[in-house]
């Protein structure tokens, strides 16, 4: 027999189309997120360059502008600043589910996938994943990061799992925000050209790096309330102690908002991208 | 009643104010080879893609193995592999990876996949390259493996989109005798191309599309005999030997040729015999031609004869298209007459006209 092998069935007309179970689903979201995994055992330095900005940021605030901010409560800037970061940098990070996505689109893979009999969910879902397991590694270095520049925790070990806890969530939000912008925009480089214009008043508006009582009146608002400044706020309190549940709560609230309002447009950009 | 292994049937497909596809109709029995010609934007690769259920028709129905592309998309999609300009492979992965990764997406056994990717990669000759990431692949390697990653389930039906469009000659021909093996396997095949002389070769049946219509549908030879035949260009020293001969021509052989400064243009159904018969000629009144030329009509002749204007492709494929005709050509009459060794031994001739990287690569493991 030949090695191709190829078979031809006889047509059967009215045959329900197989079903496919939530396993099945799984296993092809498992198959994508390991594809989407490899590049970074292949090419390692993509991972190098995700942590050289957040290490910028850390280095430019901690010893450039730290000794200018005051925070409030007496607290050192250096703890004030790293759950603000661990924030900051999976909000940028989410970046790359954009970047990742639209390279499939524009490469023609996700065709492809569309003509295979899997699950529709997971190019998507193995996307999230992929970028949820690199933002563990991400800010696991940057809390080694953390304590060389002279963060410490002020509440407790498991507070401090929480608190990184509590940034993943934030960050695999996130990665659906930007998964809809990669499938919109559908190139590589303009969905890189295009997170910068959402993320920045995201990060900077925020009570990441300084405190949104030193903002204009105007400006507060927005600045209190957005998803950034609350999940660091979260983290913060989880970390260095303080009121947490209320901002815990809100952080919460948007990133099930967030997931509830991407996620199905995430899908429908994905069943409509060719 | 679902003979065909694709049934086609006033499909339509509209991007804003244009209709990709105008309504198209066509069957293609199991088995076979079916090629659809055109420019590029003639609606080709839509009409790959409402099959390959990547994309909804807005109107029409069309089946593959019996199943509705819309309502029965799954089943639809454990019958068909794609290949060509519509898929792709993931650069970052190794050969290997990307064809074990088909193989599960595809739903197949597990334990089936990796001596699936590995048989496959090995027919493919790219064995050597197996564990080697896609991006140092060089294009005709990377097609290779696009094509490969189409068959990774066995599907019964092929869609090969453009399938060597950009390849250089050697790697053209390759893929060709894989589509024969395939197609002597069983499989049936919906080829689109913008090469005549691709269509020529593999398809049982041509349909010629513009606009998002079918003009033509036909068996390669009947198409052929509409077509304009054989164009042969003999290029004189001079314009008054070219005078010499094309008066020469005018009354030994049939069809019309011109003249054109130095040079004389003849084409004719019968191309070999055509040619041999000028030669003949020239020689005997010892007019040696300074060049010569000999290439099967283009896309652009048929076109130009099926809908009595030009192909409307962008200029760069146009001059593709043309170009790529010429070359075939140079290189047809040289392996037309060993056109059995391509049938008989297609399998090996892949494996040796290969044989330059792999060799090289054998040579850098070694060292």
């Amino acid at each position: 027999m030949s090695a191709a092998g190829v078979t031809v069935t006889t047509p059967r007309a009215c045959v329900e189309p197989p079903r496919r179970s939530p396993l099945a689903a799984a296993r092809d979201a498992w198959a994508i997120t390991g594809r989407n995994l490899i590049v970074y055992r292949r090419v390692p330095t993509l991972l190098v360059f995700t942590l050289v900005q957040p290490i910028v940021f850390v280095l430019l605030f901690r010893y450039v502008f730290g000794g200018a901010i005051k925070v409030p409560g007496g607290i050192p800037y250096v703890d004030y600043l790293m759950p603000g970061i661990f924030v900051q940098t999976v909000a940028f990070g989410a970046t790359n589910t954009a970047i990742g996505l639209a390279t499939d689109v524009k490469s023609g893979l996700l065709e492809r996938f569309h003509s295979l009999p899997m699950a529709r969910s997971a190019v998507l879902t193995g996307r999230t994943f992929a970028d949820l397991t690199r933002n563990v590694l991400v800010v696991a270095l940057m809390a080694v990061v953390g304590v060389m520049v002279g963060f410490r925790v002020q509440t407790n070990a498991l507070l401090f799992v929480a608190g990184i806890l509590v940034v993943l969530m934030f960050a695999y939000a996130f990665s659906w925000i930007f998964a809809t912008v990669g499938l919109w925009i559908g190139d590589p480089e303009s969905a890189q050209a295009a997170t910068f214009p959402v993320l920045a008043p995201l990060v900077f508006a925020s009570s990441v790096f300084v405190p949104v009582s030193s903002m204009p009146s105007w400006l507060q608002g927005f600045a209190t309330y957005q998803p950034v400044s609350v999940t660091a706020n979260a983290v913060r309190a989880l970390m260095l102690g303080g009121p947490t549940l209320s901002w815990l709560l809100q952080s919460i609230a948007w990133c099930a908002g967030i997931v509830l309002v991407c996620a199905p447009l995430a899908v429908r950009l994905y069943r409509r991208a060719s | 009643m679902a003979d065909a292994a694709i049934r086609v049937e006033g499909l339509t497909k509209r991007f804003g104010n244009v209709a990709a596809l105008d309504g198209i109709d066509f069957e293609v029995p199991p088995g076979s080879v079916f090629g659809l010609l055109g420019p590029n934007g003639a609606g080709k690769t839509t009409a790959v893609r409402v099959l390959a259920t990547i994309l909804r028709p807005d109107g029409g129905h069309a089946e593959v193995m019996g199943y509705d592309v819309v309502r029965q998309a799954t089943a639809v999609r454990f019958q068909i592999g794609l290949a060509g300009q519509s898929a792709a492979v993931d650069a970052n992965l190794t050969g290997a990876e990307n064809l074990r990764l088909i193989g599960r997406l595809a739903q197949m056994r597990r334990r089936d996949v990796a001596p699936r990717a590995d048989e496959l990669l090995a027919r493919f000759d790219l064995s050597d390259a197996a564990d080697r990431p896609v991006r140092t692949y060089s294009g005709g390697m990377r097609r290779r493996l696009d094509v490969a990653a189409a068959l990774v389930a066995r599907p019964p039906v092929l869609f090969l989109d453009e399938p060597t469009t950009g390849l250089d000659i050697q790697s053209r021909t390759e893929l060709w005798a894989v589509i024969r093996e395939l197609v002597a396997e069983g499989a049936t095949v919906l080829l689109t191309t913008q090469y005549l002389e691709e269509a020529d070769r593999l398809a049982d049946r041509i349909a010629v599309v513009d606009h998002g219509r079918i003009v033509a549908n036909d068996t390669s030879t009947a198409l052929k005999a509409q077509l304009a035949g054989t164009v042969i260009e003999i290029g004189m020293e001079t314009e008054e030997r070219a005078g010499r001969a094309h008066d020469l021509l005018v009354r030994a052989v049939a069809d019309h040729p011109q003249r054109d400064g130095v040079t004389v243009r003849l084409t004719s159904n019968e191309g070999p015999s055509a040619l041999i018969e000028t030669l003949r000629l020239l020689d005997a009144n010892s007019l040696t031609p300074a060049t010569l030329t000999v290439r099967e009509p283009s896309l652009d002749d048929a076109f130009l004869a099926l809908t009595g204007r030009r192909a409307e492709s962008g200029d760069g494929e146009a001059g593709d298209a043309r170009t790529d005709g010429a070359h075939i050509d140079g290189d047809a009459t040289g392996s037309d007459g060993g056109g059995g060794e391509a049938g008989g031994g297609g399998g090996e001739a892949v494996a040796a006209s290969a044989e330059p990287p792999s060799a090289s690569q054998r040579a850098r493991r070694a060292a």
